[in-house]
C-alpha cells in the first residue's frame, strides 16, 4: 500500500488507540474520582477558589450553569478588546505592531472567545506577544467552555430525576487543569524538540541559501500552537498557520499535531460511555460520526491524490497529486486528511490551502463545517451531536409505536422546540449571510480575489466557517473589512452559545422529568439501527439544506473541470 | 362491530368530503396547518403570477406552464383537506350509526305531584328528557336515553350497541346500574335517573372531537407540528436565499419554479395527513365500539407498560365448567347426576351445558324434560329448575339460595355437602348445588376455563414490552395456580378496591404507565388514577366519568386492542414522517438541476434521472408531490400494522419499507410522471 496511504491510517487509528483510556480518565475527573493530578492541582484550585470566593461545591440547575459561562465569557470579552485596542503601547511588543482597528479587534476577539479563530489578520504582523499570550489564555479557556458545558450534559443525562447538575466553575477549571493542560504540556514539548520557536525575541535575521538576507518571525510558538490543536481552536501563531514551517516543522509533527486536534473529540464520546455505564451507546455515536467522517475523508483523499485532471490534459506530471497550495513534506494525501479532520472538529488549523483544494474537496470541506457534529469541537461536537439525537429520536420513537423518549426521559414539545430552533440556526446563520454578501456586492462580493463559483464558494465558506466555530478560511478573499468583520463576528457569537445552550436546556428539563425505566417496548438507542437513522437526520438536516448553495458553488465547478 | 367490514370510501361520505376539501381551503381553518398554511399562500402568489402573465409580462415563462402549477398546487391542497375530510366523516358516520339507536323514542317520565308524592306518569318524546329527570321503563321498551338504575331489577338486550344477543342484567345499587339509550328492557321494570344533559353524552363528546371545530391537537401531534414547522422554515430560508445566490451567478430563476420548490421540499406528505392520522385513531377506537373521551389517550394507550386486567371475563370464560359430582352421603351418584341432568337440560347457560357434557352421553340419552315446567334462572332466587310431571322439583343454584330452600321446607343442610363446597370454593372452583323436593342432593364443582387462545395474547403483549397483572377476588393459591397457566406476569389476589389502586400508584412511581378497566364505583379512584381508565359501558355513572375511554362492549380483553391502535397511531405518524423528508432526496435531484441548467450547462451530470426539460422536471415534482397525498389517504385511514417483534426489529423494518422506500420511490415516481407530461409538451 501507498506509504502516504498507510500515514493517514496510523494518524487515524493512533488517535483512537490514545482516545479509549483518555476517554475513562476524563470521566473519572468529572465525576469527582481521584486521578493522578489531584495532588498537583488541588491546592492550586483552592486558592483560586478562595480568591474569587467562588464555593465550587454548590449544585446549579442548568440556567445557573449557563449564566455562569455568559458571564465569564462577558469579562473575558471585556479585557481583551482593551488588550488588542492599545498593544501597540503595551509591554511585549519586540516588532512594534499597530493597534487593531476596532472592528477587527471585536471580530479577533470574539473568534478567540468562541473557539474559532477566524483571525482576520496575520500572526506575525497583526499582533503583539502580549496579545498573542491573551489569545492563548483565551484559546485554553474556550476549550474549557465547551468541555465544562459537555460536563453539564453528561450530568443531565444520567439515570435520576434531578434539577441539580454540578457546579460550573468546578468542571470549567477541572477541564483546564486536568484536561487540556497536561495534554498542552506534551505536544508543546515534541513541538519544541522538533524546531518549533519558543521565546520572546523579535524578528531574527537570516541568510538564505540563495544569499537573501530576511527577517523571520519567531515568538511563543510552540505552546501557541499546542493549545490551538488541543482545544481545536486553531489560530495559527503565524499567518499561514500549520502549513508554516516553524509552525509545524516535518511529517512527525505533523502527526503529532493531528492526533492532538482529534484526540479530545474522540475521548469526549468514550466519556460519555464511561461516565453513564453505557459504553455501547458510546460506540454507536462513535460510529455514526467515524462514518460520517470516513464519507467525506475517502473522497477527498483520493481526488487530491489523483491531480488536476485540467493540468493532466496539458502533459504536466500530476502523480504526486494536486499539489498547488500543499506542503511538499505533507503531500497531497495528508492534506486531505487534515482538511477534513480540521473541518468535522471546529479546529480549522490548516497545513494546505483550502482554497486549492480539488472542488470535490472543496465541497467536502464545506460539508464537514455544515453537519459540524462528526466529532466537532471540544465538547461542544457531542452537544451538537445531542441535538440530532433529539430529533431522531423523537421520528424513529414514533416509529416504533411509543411516544418518544432518550435514556428515559419524554421528549415533548417544549425540547422538539428547542432542538429545531437550533438545528434551524446553523443554516439560517449561513445562507443569510451569504445572501447578504451577495445581495450586497459592493460589500461581500467585490472583495474577491476569484470571479465565479469558486468567488462564491468563498463567500460561503467564510459563513460556514464561522457559523461551525472552525475558523479556517477559503481565504483568497479580502477579509480584513468592517463588512466580513462585523457580519461574522454575529454569526461567530450566535452559533457559539446558541448550541451551547440549547443542548444543555434540553438536557437539563430532560433531567427534572420522571425517569422511565426501560422495557422491552423501548427503542434501544445503542443499536447500529438507531445509528442509520441518526446518519440519515444528519445527513437530511443539516446535508439538505445546503444543496442549492453548493450546487452553485464546488458542484458547479467539479461538473465544469470534470 | 356489525360496521366494522364496510370498506374506506363509501360513496356517500365521499361527497360530504368532497364539499368540505373545498370549505377547508378557509385560510382560517388551514391556519391550523402550518405547512398546508404556507402551501396556500404559494398556490395564492401563483395565481397571481398567472394573472400578472395575462397582462402581458415576458420574463415568466408560458401561460399554460404557471397554470398547470398553479393547478396542481391547489390540488396538494384540496388532497390534503380531502384526507381530513374523509377521515372526519367516517367517524362521524361511525358515530351517526351509534347515534341513530337513540332517535326519539317515548320516555315514561315521572312528574312528582304534590306533597304526597303520588307521583303522575307522562309520556314525553325522549330529548327533552334531562339531566337529573326520572322515568320509568317496563319489559318491551327502549330506553330514551343514558341513566342510572335507581330502584329495581330488569334484563335488558344491548345488542343494539354492542351486537351480543344474550341478555344482561342492571340493577340498582350495584356496579352495573347504569343503562345505555337505545337499549331495550326484556323484563322486569326500573326507574332510572337521566344521568347526562341532552347533547352531553359521550358519544356526543365523541363526535365533537371527531369534528374540527373543538379537536385539539394531543402533545404529541404539538410537538411533531413543531418539527414539521422546523423542516419548514428551513425550506423557507434555502428558498429566499437562494434568489440573491442565483442572482449572483447570473440566473434567472421564475416564480414559479421557487415555489414548487418549496412545496416539494417542505414535508407536505405528512402535513397534509397528519390530522387525519389522528382522526382515524379515534375512528379505529370508534370501530372498535370504544368512546374515547380524548385523543391523548389513544396516543397514551401505545405508551402502556402495565395492563391491569380482572380475571373474570378477561383471562378465564366468565362462565365455568363442571369438572366434578360430589354427592351427599345417602344419595347414589347415579341419582345425583341424574337430577343434575334433568336440571340442566332445559338450561342454555354454558354452565348448564357443561354439566350434561361431564355427565355424559350414556347418562343422558334415555332422560327428557318433555310435559316438565321449567323454572328459569332469576337474578332474586339465584337458581334454575324444573317441576317434572310427576311433581318432583329439581332445583340448582348458588349454595345459600339452596340453602335457604331446603332450611324453608324444613329440611337442614348436610355437614358433608357444605364441608364440600368451602373446599371447592378455596380451589378458586364455584360450587352449584342441587337439591330434590328441596331436599339436598349433592354439589357440583365448576372449575375457571382459561379463555383459549389468551396465553398468545399475553406473549404478544409481553413481546410489545408490555405486563400483564391479573386482578381477582380468588385467595392467593388459586390466583397464582391460574396466573401461572394463564401466563401473566403477576397477579393481585383478594383483591381490594384499594389495592388496585395502590398498585397502579406503586408502578406509576417508578415511572410505569398504566392501563386498567373497570365498572364499579369503587373501581372510580383507580380508573381516574391510571393513565388510561377503560369504563365499561355497564358499570356506573362514577366509572365512566373517571376513566379516559368507554367500551360499549364490555368486553375486558378490549384493553389489548387498545394497546395496539395506539401504537399504530404513533407508527403511522413516524412512518408517513419519515417518508415524506426521505422524499426530498429525489426531488431536489429533479427540480435543482432544472434551476440551473439553462445557465449551466454542465450541471447536466446532477440530472441523474435524465428528465426531459427543465419545466418537465418541474412539473413532475409538483405533480408527484400532489397525488402521493392521496396515494397514502388509506394508510393513514388504516394504519401502519403493529407487529410486536421488538422495538429495534419494527425500527428496521420501517425504516426500510418508509425510509429507503422514501427515498427510492419518488425518483421512480417522478421518472414515470416526467415521461407522460413530455408528451404533453
Amino acid at each position: 500500500m501507498n506509504t502516504e496511504i498507510i500515514g493517514i491510517i496510523a494518524m487515524f487509528v493512533l488517535t483512537l488507540i490514545l482516545a479509549i483510556p483518555l476517554g475513562k480518565y476524563i470521566s473519572k475527573v468529572y465525576s469527582g474520582q481521584k486521578t493522578f493530578l489531584d495532588p498537583v492541582f488541588l491546592p492550586i484550585e483552592k486558592l483560586f477558589y478562595k480568591i474569587s470566593g467562588i464555593d465550587s461545591k454548590k449544585e446549579m440547575n442548568w440556567k445557573q450553569h449557563m449564566v455562569a459561562l455568559v458571564a465569564i465569557n462577558v469579562v473575558w470579552f471585556v479585557l481583551g478588546m482593551i488588550i488588542l485596542l492599545c498593544q501597540g503601547s503595551l509591554p511585549l511588543n519586540p516588532d512594534n505592531n499597530p493597534s487593531m482597528t476596532p472592528d477587527l479587534a471585536f471580530n479577533t476577539i470574539i473568534s478567540f472567545l468562541v473557539n474559532c479563530n477566524l483571525q482576520h489578520y496575520s500572526g506575525e504582523t497583526g499582533v503583539s506577544y502580549l496579545s498573542q499570550l491573551f489569545l492563548m489564555f483565551l484559546q485554553f479557556v474556550s476549550a474549557g467552555i465547551g468541555l465544562a458545558a459537555a460536563a453539564v450534559l453528561f450530568n443531565a443525562l444520567k439515570e435520576r430525576t434531578t434539577e441539580t447538575l454540578g457546579n460550573f466553575y468546578n468542571y470549567f477549571i477541572k477541564s483546564c487543569t486536568r484536561i487540556l493542560l497536561p495534554i498542552s504540556v506534551i505536544v508543546a514539548t515534541i513541538l519544541l524538540f522538533n524546531g518549533t520557536p519558543m521565546t520572546f525575541e523579535g524578528k531574527q535575521a537570516m541568510t538564505t541559501l540563495q544569499g537573501d538576507s530576511v527577517e523571520v518571525s519567531t515568538g511563543p510558538a510552540a505552546a501557541f500552537t499546542a493549545i490551538k490543536h488541543v482545544g481545536t481552536n486553531g489560530g495559527g501563531f503565524f499567518g499561514t498557520n500549520s502549513a508554516h514551517p516553524l509552525e509545524n516543522p516535518n511529517y512527525l509533527t505533523n502527526i503529532v499535531e493531528m492526533i492532538a486536534q482529534m484526540i479530545i473529540p474522540f475521548a469526549m464520546v468514550f466519556a460519555l460511555g464511561f461516565y453513564l455505564n453505557r459504553r455501547k451507546l458510546s460506540w454507536m455515536i462513535f460510529g455514526v460520526m467515524t462514518v460520517g467522517f470516513l464519507a467525506l475523508t475517502i473522497p477527498t483523499v483520493v481526488t487530491e491524490m489523483n491531480g488536476n485532471p485540467a493540468l493532466t490534459q496539458m502533459g504536466i506530471d500530476t502523480t504526486s497529486g494536486a499539489t498547488e497550495g500543499k506542503e511538499v513534506r505533507f503531500g497531497a494525501a495528508a492534506s486531505g486528511y487534515w482538511s477534513i479532520a480540521t473541518t468535522v472538529i471546529s479546529t480549522g488549523s490548516v497545513n494546505s490551502m483550502h482554497d486549492s483544494a480539488m472542488p470535490l474537496s472543496g465541497m467536502n470541506q464545506l460539508l464537514a463545517m455544515m453537519i459540524n457534529c462528526f466529532y466537532g469541537g471540544c465538547g461542544v461536537g457531542i452537544l451538537n451531536f445531542y441535538i440530532f439525537i433529539i430529533l431522531a429520536v423523537f421520528i424513529s420513537g414514533l416509529m416504533v409505536g411509543r411516544t418518544p423518549e432518550f435514556l428515559g426521559k419524554k421528549i415533548e414539545a417544549r425540547e422538539m422546540k428547542i432542538a429545531m430552533i437550533i438545528a434551524l440556526l446553523h443554516p439560517f446563520l449561513i445562507l443569510v449571510g451569504v445572501a447578504l454578501s451577495t445581495a450586497f456586492p459592493e460589500q461581500g462580493a467585490s472583495t474577491l480575489n476569484n470571479p465565479g463559483f469558486h468567488g462564491f464558494s468563498e463567500i460561503l465558506y467564510e459563513f460556514t466557517s464561522s457559523a461551525a466555530n472552525n475558523g479556517s478560511g477559503f481565504e483568497g478573499l479580502g477579509d480584513n473589512n468592517p463588512w466580513w468583520n462585523i457580519t461574522t463576528g454575529i454569526v461567530l457569537l450566535l452559533s457559539r452559545f446558541l448550541p451551547i445552550i440549547g443542548p444543555v436546556a434540553i438536557a437539563g428539563i430532560l433531567a427534572s422529568k420522571k425517569h422511565i425505566p426501560e422495557s422491552a417496548g423501548t427503542l434501544k438507542t445503542d443499536t447500529s439501527t438507531f445509528g442509520l437513522m441518526v446518519f440519515a437526520v444528519i445527513f437530511i438536516i443539516a446535508a439538505l439544506s445546503f444543496f442549492p448553495s453548493l450546487t452553485l458553488g464546488p458542484i458547479a465547478e467539479y461538473f465544469t473541470l470534470y | 362491530m356489525k360496521t366494522q367490514n364496510k370498506s374506506l370510501f363509501q360513496k356517500e361520505l365521499l361527497k360530504e368530503a368532497f364539499l368540505q376539501s373545498f370549505l377547508k381551503l378557509n385560510p382560517a381553518t388551514l391556519f391550523r396547518n402550518p405547512i398546508m398554511f404556507t402551501v396556500e399562500i404559494g398556490t395564492v402568489v401563483m395565481l397571481c403570477v398567472c394573472l400578472w402573465i395575462l397582462t402581458g409580462e415576458q420574463s415568466q415563462g408560458s401561460f399554460v406552464y404557471n397554470f398547470t402549477v398553479f393547478i396542481i398546487l391547489l390540488f396538494t391542497l384540496l388532497f390534503a383537506n380531502f384526507a381530513e375530510a374523509i377521515a372526519e366523516a367516517r367517524g362521524k358516520a361511525q358515530a351517526d350509526s351509534l347515534r341513530k339507536t337513540r332517535e326519539e323514542t317515548p320516555a315514561k317520565k315521572i312528574f312528582p305531584v304534590g306533597e304526597m308524592y303520588i307521583d303522575e306518569l307522562q309520556i314525553v318524546p325522549s330529548s327533552s328528557l334531562a339531566k337529573g329527570d326520572i322515568f320509568i321503563c317496563e319489559a318491551g321498551d327502549t330506553i330514551p336515553t343514558d341513566g342510572e338504575i335507581i330502584e329495581g331489577l330488569a334484563t335488558i338486550d344491548e345488542s343494539a350497541i354492542t351486537g351480543e344477543s344474550a341478555p344482561v342484567i342492571r340493577e340498582a345499587g350495584g356496579d352495573k346500574s347504569s343503562v345505555t339509550g337505545g337499549t331495550k328492557v326484556l323484563s322486569d321494570k326500573i326507574k332510572v335517573q337521566v344521568t347526562t344533559e341532552p347533547g352531553e353524552s359521550f358519544l356526543d363528546k365523541m363526535i365533537a372531537l371527531v369534528e374540527g371545530a373543538s379537536r385539539q391537537k394531543t402533545p404529541n401531534e404539538i410537538a411533531l407540528t413543531i418539527l414539521l414547522a422546523g423542516f419548514t422554515l428551513v425550506f423557507i430560508i434555502v428558498c429566499t436565499t437562494l434568489k440573491p445566490f442565483a442572482d449572483y451567478a447570473n440566473i434567472t430563476i421564475t416564480i414559479a419554479s421557487f415555489i414548487s420548490l418549496f412545496v416539494c421540499l417542505i414535508p407536505t406528505t405528512i402535513g397534509g395527513l397528519l390530522s387525519a392520522i389522528g382522526i382515524a385513531g379515534m375512528d379505529r377506537a370508534l370501530r372498535a365500539n370504544v368512546i374515547t373521551k380524548s385523543g391523548k389517550a389513544v396516543e397514551t394507550a401505545g405508551d402502556i407498560d402495565v395492563l391491569l386486567l380482572d380475571k373474570t371475563g378477561t383471562i378465564t370464560i366468565g362462565n365455568r365448567k363442571a369438572t366434578n359430582f360430589y354427592p351427599t352421603t345417602g344419595v347414589s351418584e347415579q341419582d345425583f347426576v341424574k337430577a343434575s341432568i334433568l336440571s340442566s337440560l332445559a338450561d342454555e347457560t354454558p354452565e348448564g351445558k357443561s354439566i350434561i357434557e361431564l355427565a355424559g352421553k350414556d347418562a343422558t340419552k334415555n332422560l327428557s324434560v318433555e310435559d316438565s315446567i321449567l323454572i328459569k334462572f332469576t337474578a332474586e332466587t339465584r337458581s334454575s329448575g324444573v317441576n317434572l310431571p310427576d311433581g318432583t322439583k329439581i332445583r340448582k343454584g348458588a349454595y345459600d339460595s339452596i340453602r335457604k330452600l331446603s332450611e324453608q321446607a324444613g329440611n337442614s343442610f348436610p355437614n358433608d355437602t357444605s364441608d364440600r363446597v368451602t373446599e371447592i370454593s378455596s380451589n378458586g372452583g364455584t360450587p352449584l348445588v342441587v337439591s330434590q323436593n328441596d331436599k339436598v342432593l349433592g354439589v357440583i364443582e365448576l372449575q375457571d376455563i382459561i379463555k383459549p387462545g389468551i396465553q398468545e395474547r399475553f406473549e404478544r403483549l409481553r413481546r410489545m414490552g408490555v405486563k400483564t397483572v391479573m386482578v381477582t377476588g380468588d385467595n392467593p393459591l388459586t390466583a397464582k395456580f391460574i396466573a401461572e397457566k394463564a401466563g401473566v406476569d403477576d397477579f393481585i389476589a383478594e383483591a381490594k378496591p384499594e389495592d388496585k389502586m395502590n398498585y397502579i400508584k406503586n408502578e406509576q412511581i417508578k415511572g410505569k404507565l398504566v392501563a386498567m378497566m373497570g365498572d364499579g364505583t369503587n373501581d372510580a379512584p383507580a380508573l381516574a388514577q391510571a393513565d388510561v381508565g377503560v369504563a365499561m359501558n355497564s358499570g356506573t355513572q362514577a366509572a365512566k366519568e373517571a376513566g379516559n375511554m368507554v367500551d360499549l362492549d364490555n368486553d375486558p380483553t378490549k384493553l389489548i386492542e387498545i394497546v395496539e391502535i395506539g401504537k399504530q397511531l404513533l407508527m403511522t405518524r413516524g412512518t408517513l414522517t419519515t417518508f415524506s423528508i426521505a422524499n426530498d432526496v429525489a426531488k431536489y435531484f429533479a427540480i435543482i438541476p432544472a434551476l440551473f441548467i439553462t445557465a449551466i450547462p454542465a450541471l447536466q451530470g446532477l440530472n441523474i434521472m435524465h428528465l426531459h426539460s427543465p419545466e418537465s422536471a418541474i412539473l413532475s415534482a409538483v405533480i408527484f408531490n400532489a397525488i402521493v397525498i392521496p396515494f397514502l389517504i388509506p394508510l393513514a385511514l388504516k394504519g401502519v400494522t403493529y407487529k410486536p417483534i421488538g422495538a429495534s426489529a419494527l425500527l428496521r423494518r420501517n425504516l426500510l419499507f418508509y425510509g429507503l422506500g422514501g427515498i427510492i420511490v419518488p425518483f421512480i415516481g417522478i421518472k414515470i410522471i416526467d415521461m407522460i407530461v413530455t408528451i404533453f409538451i
